[in-house]
């Protein structure tokens, strides 16, 4: 019971200071704008240049690091959980190299080009879902979900992709490749709004979807074997665990490009902070991510404004650092990890 | 209570349980023994059902195991086996996992319920005492009585052993076996158990089921088991049975090499 009572602490902390960052992330920028006047923009009576920079521009774009931070965060808990193994990640199992690979296709070959600005995220998306679909099968047999197998196999297909993708870089024109270097670093810049709403709606419907495999996940811990014995169906758990990650991690990168780290460390860093137990890391690492990204999104934006740093390099290095920091300071051999 | 009806298994080439048939009453402490690959740990997975017989059926109460609803099956059946991964959680989190089969559909959080039947676990197998220490930090013994706390908190009827005392000193050994005991007595938990320790089985266990290539050698008491014309012809070595001359049970020394040499040249010697 007292653990209960922690829990609900802790998540409100984490909302508080989510909010904070949020606040911050709309305030500061190019220009900064008081938080009144964003109050009143959101209210509908600030002036013109105000309002167009507020919910044009800031809120989007807080918004989209917070669906893209939360989704891949929890994609990471998720694989983490059901393959048992730390150093898993969203793009471990190949899915960003296959939406790397969708989109070189798109721009060198013009593949989809007839859907316009949403061919990029299209192009993405079918390669990201592509790729997950080749590790499944592969990594399934007589019907089972082989983890090692596809973990192996995600890693091979990882190579694969990204071998492909310079390839295709080598024989692209030299105007493409600005293209497809800069969405392979990330970017949350000027997401169209429909594009917002299926990540936003994604990322949180996958969290209420993953929750109701909190205590699978928690049995997990026991190996599949153990987790079979406490009743838990583990063939499908393992089959939604997959098609959630895969959805999440297909869909954030689609939508904002390769955005490393944030699915291998907030991961970490949540479970340090909370504990193991899914019941409360699911929902803490989802915060955890959304924070990150809009911290390292605010500091991408202004640390050199007005020039911008690409978001994939801050969040590494921020991310990294922070991350053996942390591992570093832990005292005990013993630790949660 | 646990029926197995003509049960074949295999692994990739081969039989690993080869036609077994075998019944277990109410309140009964079995163990099985065997030579090393004579198919023990395979007859405990398939009772289990962590491993789908090729043909033949495992009843639990009269219902097929494989026809029951997974959790419905994991508040029947317990299982404590040597290869469940330990991670780095509390003893008590770790117990009140085995409250996992009996969460409501759409229940989240355990209740005081959950709490107190967990804490009686760990009480009847003297674990509170490490209650707040890492698995990964407590001792051997400490780690199997954990999850004997565990596999309680499920509230079983049948308990599963794959080896409870293996890298257990002989003093922890008896502590754990007697644990093992009381609860079958007291709880009336039905208990099989897979042992390595001939000697301990024969002193713990009701009844024995010898294994051999697959197949039931021999089931019966202790006494009818451990017969050293049967055990020489399992275990392909030179035996010897004797008894426990405290509990009266019978109980198995090797005898090695050298003293069988020594032993054949007297004979000739003496001829």
């Amino acid at each position: 019971m007292k653990t209960h009572t922690r829990w609900g602490l802790v998540l409100l902390i984490q909302v508080v200071v989510l909010g904070a960052i949020a606040a911050l992330g709309i305030c500061l920028g190019s220009t900064r704008v008081p938080l009144r006047a964003v109050l009143a923009a959101m209210g509908g009576h600030a002036s013109e240049i105000d309002q167009s920079i507020i919910l044009g521009i800031r809120i989007p774009r807080v918004a989209l690091a917070f669906a893209v931070g939360g989704g891949l965060s929890l994609a990471g808990v998720l694989l983490q959980g059901m393959f048992r193994n730390p150093l898993v990640e969203p793009f471990t199992l190949g899915i960003s190299g296959g939406a790397a690979l969708g989109l070189c296709a798109c721009v060198a070959f013009g593949v989809g080009s007839g859907l316009g600005a949403l061919a990029f995220p299209a192009a993405g998306f079918v390669g990201a879902m592509a790729t997950a679909v080749l590790v499944y099968g592969l990594g399934t047999r007589r019907g089972m979900l082989n983890i090692r197998d596809v973990v192996l196999v995600g890693v091979m297909v990882s190579f694969v992709c990204s071998s492909l993708v310079m390839l295709v870089m080598a024989l692209a024109r030299a105007e493409d490749l600005y293209g497809i270097v800069f969405w392979t670093m990330g970017s949350l810049e000027e997401p169209r709004r429909g594009l917002l709403a299926v990540a936003l709606g994604v990322s949180v419907v996958a969290l209420a979807a993953a929750y109701r495999l909190a205590v699978p996940l928690n049995a997990l811990a026991l190996g599949e074997d153990g987790a079979a014995h406490l009743g838990i169906d583990v063939e499908r758990t393992k089959r939604l665990l997959f098609v959630l990650s895969a959805l999440l991690t297909g869909v954030c990168v689609s939508v904002a490009g390769i955005i490393g780290f944030v699915g291998l460390v907030v991961p970490h860093v949540a479970r340090l902070l909370v504990g193991r137990d899914h019941r409360i890391l699911l929902v803490s690492a989802f915060l955890c991510g959304a924070g990150f990204l809009m911290l390292c999104d605010l500091v991408a934006r202004t640390i050199v404004a007005p020039l911008e740093l690409p978001i994939g390099v801050v969040t590494g290095i921020a991310g990294g650092t922070l991350f053996v920091y942390m591992l570093h300071r832990r005292q005990s051999p013993e630790g949660r990890l | 209570m646990l029926e197995l009806e003509n049960v074949s298994c295999g692994y990739a080439g081969g039989f690993a349980l080869d036609g077994i048939s075998l019944g277990i009453k109410p309140g009964e402490l079995v163990g099985i023994v065997g030579p090393n690959g004579s198919g023990k740990t395979t007859l405990l997975r398939a009772a289990s059902r962590s491993l789908r017989p090729r043909s033949g059926t495992v009843r639990i109460h009269g219902e097929d195991i494989w026809h029951q609803r997974p959790a419905l099956l994991a508040r029947t059946l317990a299982v404590v086996s040597q290869t469940a991964d330990i991670v780095p959680m509390t003893v008590a989190e770790y117990v009140l996992l085995g409250r996992i089969p009996h969460y409501g559909h759409f229940q989240f959080l355990e209740t005081h319920a959950d709490w107190d039947i967990a804490r009686r676990a760990m009480e009847m197998t003297e674990c509170l005492p490490f209650k707040d220490h890492l698995m990964t930090a407590i001792s051997g013994g400490e780690r199997q009585l954990a999850l004997i706390a565990r596999a309680l908190a499920q509230e079983p009827k049948l308990l599963l052993l794959d080896e409870p005392t293996s890298y257990l000193d002989i003093a922890h050994q008896v502590r754990l076996l007697d644990l093992i005991r009381r609860l079958n007595r007291e709880l009336t938990l039905t208990v099989v158990m897979v042992m390595h320790d001939l000697n301990a089985a024969s002193e713990y266990c009701e009844r024995l089921v010898l294994m051999s290539h697959g197949q039931v050698r021999a089931v019966g008491e202790p006494d009818e088991v451990m017969d050293y014309q049967v055990l020489e012809e399992v275990y392909e070595t030179v035996l010897v049975v004797g008894r426990n001359s405290i509990s009266g049970r019978p109980c198995v020394f090797p005898v090695s090499e050298d003293v069988q040499k020594r032993r054949q040249s007297r004979h000739a010697a003496s001829k």
